[in-house]
């Protein structure tokens, strides 16, 4: 059983984005930036957005982590690109809820696409806060950028 | 896939009984499939240690020094053999210049505030290494920062031990307070603590300060021999339960020093403008003490007696070099520290390429194996080894060469779960 949930938490998708994360360079004149840090096992990463008008044109990150944070903050740029900030504010609350395990629907699932590779990181609470450094420092960088 | 599961008892020696069986400690004996290895951040508990707790709490249970009623008297009574108990296993022959505190870290904190405030000044400086638990670098740092000083890391050498020249260099005439860990908590390399004692006296007149949390669980530790100014510990690290641990200090610094915290206790006469303090050990422990931490740790030293400090140096000796040998055989694990298990305490610290630390602790832990994942609150030392964070795994009386074992096969499944492809 405790194979099962490791094999859920690191399924291929999550492996493969490990090795080869997605937009993982910075971004020259970007909007808005911001580092999340974990103090736990002392992770950094930065994340930068480039905002035109009311969305996202071009998003980006780089750091230190688990394949957990690298995973999740590779998904994230290329879940994130060419949407609103309205829909990144509401994907950025599903994300949430499927990491902390509020929201185990399939059918909601099915919605986040690649996301829901995810939704391993909710059987390992000590897991959750890797999954969503990313996440936090992409909202803090946005919400600085009023 | 219980074949993933199952033990490599093939490499498994007449050595792999424990020192102390399984069953003195009720969390291991409950989950006979846990193997735990971090040891170093909190030791399981013996059954003694609960015994003994639970007995105060039956039959001694008052708040000491307080009462004129024969329980009080009996609280007191306990509280002070637990402190003589336990000084006698540290080789401390003083009783009363051994201060309860909350752990290490207080004790450390208590040395800072209560010395560092009166005694350093702008211009002076203070020394410590790189090897340093953030509770032995930190209180440090700001206390230098508040004042003025300078703060100086000595630097290790290639072996990861702390480089005596650079140490030499420098301890001067203004230097106040030297502060080196005795067992390093990241890496288990063991200080020669009286050789750097002998170059800090040579050189001035510094407060030297020994940070013991991993030495006194794993080594027969003689304070008074040592030669240090104070020396910090914890229980917890050793069988004793969590919040209670020590420092001891030499008598006239105590005695010269102010109080670190004011309240119940501590005081001998209170004045409307002015108070004067207790007596030792009363003088720097303010409050209801914690009876049942005393009373637990001194059981911890009656069972690490019974078990005798040689025979536990030389188990977690033996299971060290199994460990290093053992994982530096698995392609892509990297081991830090010093090569030589003698020169360590019972920890093993490594890498495994292109897997992140939290990466192995998570796929070691479906396997039954606990392990450390992080930087084990030594940022500076990280820094210097060139890392972010490592796995450490850590042994002590219960632990076993099956353990070890365990923790190999789960290593080497982890390369191939994350292997390149």
């Amino acid at each position: 059983m405790a194979d099962a949930a490791l094999d859920a938490l690191y399924q291929e998708v999550i492996l493969d984005h490990n090795r080869r994360p997605r937009n993982f360079h910075a971004i020259e004149g970007a909007t808005c930036t911001a580092e999340g840090k974990n103090p736990n096992c002392g992770d950094q990463l930065t994340v930068w957005l480039l905002l035109e008008g009311d969305k996202v044109a071009d998003i980006s990150f780089q750091g230190v982590g688990c394949a957990i944070s690298k995973a999740s903050a590779s998904l994230m740029t290329q879940a994130v690109k060419g949407k609103t900030r309205a829909e990144v504010s509401e994907l950025f609350e599903k994300v949430r809820r499927v990491l902390t395990g509020e929201e185990t629907a399939p059918a909601k699932l099915k919605e986040l696409g690649q996301l829901r590779a995810l939704s391993g990181v909710s059987k390992f609470p000590m897991r959750v806060k890797c999954a969503s450094l990313a996440w936090h420092a992409m909202k803090s960088a946005m919400d600085g950028a009023a | 896939m219980s074949d993933k599961r199952a033990p490599a008892h093939g490499s498994a020696k007449a050595s792999a009984h424990a020192l102390a069986p399984r069953s003195d400690f009720p969390l291991l004996a409950a989950d006979p499939r846990l193997v735990y290895l971090d040891s170093a951040a909190t030791s399981q508990k013996p059954q003694r240690v609960l015994d003994a707790i639970t007995a105060y709490y039956t039959h001694g249970n008052a708040n000491p020094h307080r009462g004129a009623y024969a329980l009080s008297a009996t609280a007191t009574q306990m509280y002070h053999d637990a402190r003589a108990r336990i000084a006698r296993f540290l080789g401390v022959a003083d009783v009363d210049t051994l201060l309860f505190t909350r752990g290490t870290t207080e004790s450390l904190n208590l040395l800072a505030t209560a010395w560092g405030q009166s005694n350093v000044r702008a211009g002076d400086n203070i020394v410590v290494t790189r090897l340093e638990h953030h509770a032995n670098f930190v209180p440090w740092q700001q206390l230098a920062r508040a004042k003025g000083a300078e703060f100086r890391i000595v630097e290790l050498d290639a072996a990861g031990a702390v480089d005596l020249a650079l140490f030499a260099k420098a301890v001067d005439a203004r230097t106040k307070v030297v502060a080196f860990g005795h067992v390093s908590n990241a890496l288990g390399t063991v200080n020669p603590v009286a050789e750097l004692v002998r170059i800090a006296r040579a050189a001035g007149k510094a407060l030297v300060v020994c940070d013991g949390a991993q030495a006194v669980p794993h080594l027969r530790v003689g304070i008074d021999a040592l030669g240090v100014d104070a020396y910090a510990f914890s229980g917890h690290k050793m069988g004793g339960p969590m919040g209670l641990g020590g420092v001891v200090v030499r008598r006239e610094i105590l005695e010269a020093m102010p109080p670190y915290q004011f309240g119940g206790d501590m005081i001998e006469w209170v004045n409307d403008q002015d108070t004067t303090w207790n007596v030792l050990p009363h003088k720097y422990e303010a409050g209801t003490p914690n009876v049942e931490g005393a009373v637990g740790l001194a059981a911890a030293c009656d069972y690490l007696d019974t078990l005798g400090m040689d025979r536990v140096r030389a188990h977690e000796v033996a299971l060290t070099a199994e460990a290093m040998r053992a994982l530096a055989a698995i392609p892509g694990v990297t081991l830090h520290g010093t090569a030589r298990a003698e020169d360590r305490s019972g920890v093993v610290s490594f890498s495994v390429a292109d897997v992140h630390p939290h990466d192995v602790a998570t796929a070691l832990d479906s396997e039954g194996v606990c392990v450390r994942a992080g930087h084990h609150c030594a940022q500076p030392l990280m820094r210097g080894l060139g890392v972010q964070s490592t796995v450490r795994a850590s042994f002590w009386v219960y632990s076993t060469t099956e353990d070890v074992a365990r923790l190999a096969a789960a290593v080497g499944a982890v390369r191939e779960r994350f292997a390149v492809a």
